[in-house]
């Protein structure tokens, strides 16, 4: 049973996509880097460039840490849901098979955090 | 003539006529109409003349006690307030616990006293249902005594103006509030084994314990006074939960699956919740008690392997999720202190770095984590803050669906990676911060998908006072959800050192000791 209850009942989904005014919500966290002690949650419209998240809306929430200028994106290893992926910079969120409430985590071989400890 | 005089009652009497002797049978309407909810869950309850009232209290006798310790506390609480006592706590730092505990734990008092009035008519047996009577009232209580007893704080300190106007918005209050909210929805024998087991019996010590001695070793005496004046009736509400969870194994052996999934999410959720209380143990009194480590060791693991061993005669094994607190014990604390220091922008409290000394400390109480992974952190944010670079985490964190806390646990086996679980519910996503956070909810997806995660319902647009445009040129949605949180910016929230409450408890402090 989906919940226990005392007639049949269905709950109503607080965070559906359309509750975000257009935009759909992704996650994103860098691997390695618990200066940031969580994975962020941002809204973006589907019609965004993915290479406008990285180049625009990553460099205000990661940049305090001092390795986040030095990466080189070429070569940053992307996971969606976990599993190996391959964004296409210059398409859009949509384009790149990014749905609502989607986590994507990349990782930066070679930066290892402050003093090494993945901070 | 003689008189005849009445012998008075004897206890069992007494106890037979003012609890059992109060409950009938219904005739005009059936008893199925009248008690709708002590069924539908799967619990089978044969006999509930069966229940033991270890305690044979009754009402009567009940308030003559109460009365009693209202009237000691009371006297302890005025005098605080008339000598200054809030001048004799250690530092001003320690009063940012007393905000943690008024806005995360005094709230719930309030709900674990609904919720018990609430169980307390929904249960037929006549025998609990005075019990839980009681015990809403003992509730209430405790929510009054230390809302009265904090107040003296608040005529002289920040962040202590709003707790219950806070408990439904502030973001990491969703952490408790949900816990509330998920128990007192359930049906009546769920919320006896979540609040009343669970809670009361298996973690309550780690709540309580760490808070009143921490109130005693930093020189509180309203905050030491409340606690003890509740000890007394946390032992009954320990016991009730005892009772109850016997009683439900003794009388049907189908009832054993589902006491046990209980078990296991409340034994669960309650870990998650007390994270907040370990961060305040290591971080936030200026002289600590013991490690959370420590506190979870003695309070934990012997106590509840103790409790565990006495319950497996009914079947019951120890929950699963107790082998990730083997290893969380060590980390979480750090991890959330790094939150809400990240995050301190948007709390009703201070955050600051803990001092050369105190990391020292936690070397010494941490020995296998917190040199490797947190003091690195610390240090740079620490010289940062000197460098004038002070960190503040101005982007939403992503939340677990279920516990409600940001995603910062890690990977069991794998301190330095975030641990991430999720799943589909009809064609949405759903994350998690753990398994036993995603078994919760895919056992009851319908319940969960309802969650109120602050983060996504300000990106909705529902945490802005109202009449805000968040479309107008120049908008900045954080003051806008400070001011909904009724956080007073630059007052309440951000870094201690230069704080009000810092230069006012230091200028104060002077006047009292110095000419």
């Amino acid at each position: 049973m989906p919940v226990a209850a005392i007639k049949p009942y269905t709950g109503e989904v607080k965070d559906r996509q359309e509750n975000f005014h257009g935009a759909q919500l992704l996650y994103v966290g860098w691997d390695q880097h618990l200066m940031f002690c969580a994975p962020f949650c941002f809204p973006f419209p589907p019609t965004m460039r993915f290479g406008d998240v990285v180049e625009k809306a990553l460099p205000p929430a990661f940049g305090y840490h001092p390795e986040f200028a030095k990466i080189d994106w070429s070569k940053a290893q992307w996971l969606k849901s976990g599993k190996p992926w391959t964004p296409d910079f210059n398409k859009s969120l949509a384009e790149n098979g990014l749905k609502h409430k989607d986590v994507l985590r990349f990782k930066t071989p070679g930066l290892t955090g402050i003093k090494g400890s993945s901070t | 003539m003689d008189m005849k005089v009445k012998k008075k009652l004897g206890l069992k009497e007494r106890y037979g006529l003012m609890t059992r002797g109060l409950g009938w049978d219904t005739t005009y309407q059936p008893m199925d109409k009248v008690f709708p909810y002590d069924k539908f869950e799967g619990i089978k309850i044969h006999d509930w003349e069966k229940w033991e009232d270890p305690f044979r209290l009754t009402m009567d006798a009940y308030w003559k006690y109460q009365a009693e310790k209202e009237r000691k506390l009371y006297a302890i609480i005025d005098a605080f307030a008339q000598n200054n006592g809030h001048l004799g706590v250690t530092d001003a730092r320690y009063i940012n616990t007393l905000k943690l505990f008024l806005t995360g734990i005094s709230p719930l008092e309030y709900m674990a006293h609904r919720g018990f009035a609430h169980v307390g008519r929904q249960m037929r047996g006549v025998g609990p249902r005075v019990a839980c009577q009681m015990q809403a009232i003992d509730e209430i209580r405790h929510a009054q005594t230390q809302i009265h007893s904090m107040s003296n704080y608040n005529k002289y300190y920040n962040g202590l103006h709003a707790p219950r106007h806070m408990l439904d918005r502030v973001w990491y209050l969703s952490v408790p509030k949900s816990f509330f909210d998920d128990a007192i929805t359930a049906g009546p024998f769920e919320w006896m084994i979540a609040i009343g087991f669970s809670f009361e019996y298996v973690l309550t010590n780690l709540l309580f314990v760490p808070f009143v001695s921490g109130a005693a070793y930093n020189g509180d005496m309203g905050a030491m006074t409340f606690g003890f004046s509740a000890q007394s009736d946390e032992a009954r509400h320990m016991t009730l939960g005892l009772e109850c969870i016997k009683f439900l194994l003794e009388q049907d052996p189908d009832n054993l699956p589902i006491v046990q999934r209980w078990i296991d999410k409340w034994t669960w959720r309650g870990t998650r919740v007390l994270t907040l209380v370990g961060m305040m143990m290591d971080y936030m009194l200026p002289k600590r008690v013991m490690s959370w480590k420590e506190a979870w060791e003695i309070y934990f693991e012997q106590n509840g392997t103790a409790l565990f061993n006495d319950l497996a005669r009914y079947g019951i094994k120890v929950p699963e999720c107790v082998n990730q607190t083997f290893e969380d014990k060590e980390h979480i604390s750090h991890q959330a202190w790094a939150t809400f220091y990240q995050y301190g922008a948007a709390a009703d409290f201070h955050t600051w770095m803990p001092k050369p000394d105190e990391m020292d400390w936690l070397s010494e109480k941490y020995p296998n984590t917190f040199d490797k992974y947190y003091r690195p952190r610390f240090e740079y944010w620490a010289e940062q803050h000197k460098a004038g670079n002070r960190f503040y985490n101005n982007t939403l964190p992503m939340l677990c669906q279920v516990c409600q806390i940001p995603m910062l646990f890690t990977e069991p086996g794998d301190p330095t990676q975030i641990c991430y679980r999720e799943t589909d519910y009809k064609e949405e996503k759903y994350h998690f911060c753990s398994d036993h956070c995603k078994h919760i909810f895919e056992h009851e997806p319908e319940k969960y998908v309802q969650a109120w995660l602050p983060v996504h319902q300000i990106y909705q647009g529902n945490c802005f006072p109202e009449g805000t445009d968040p479309t107008a040129p120049g908008f900045e949605p954080l003051p806008a959800v400070l001011e909904y949180y009724h956080i007073n910016h630059g007052r309440d929230n951000l870094e201690y050192e230069g704080s009000e409450d810092q230069r006012n408890f230091e200028a104060w402090r002077q006047q009292a000791t110095k000419n």
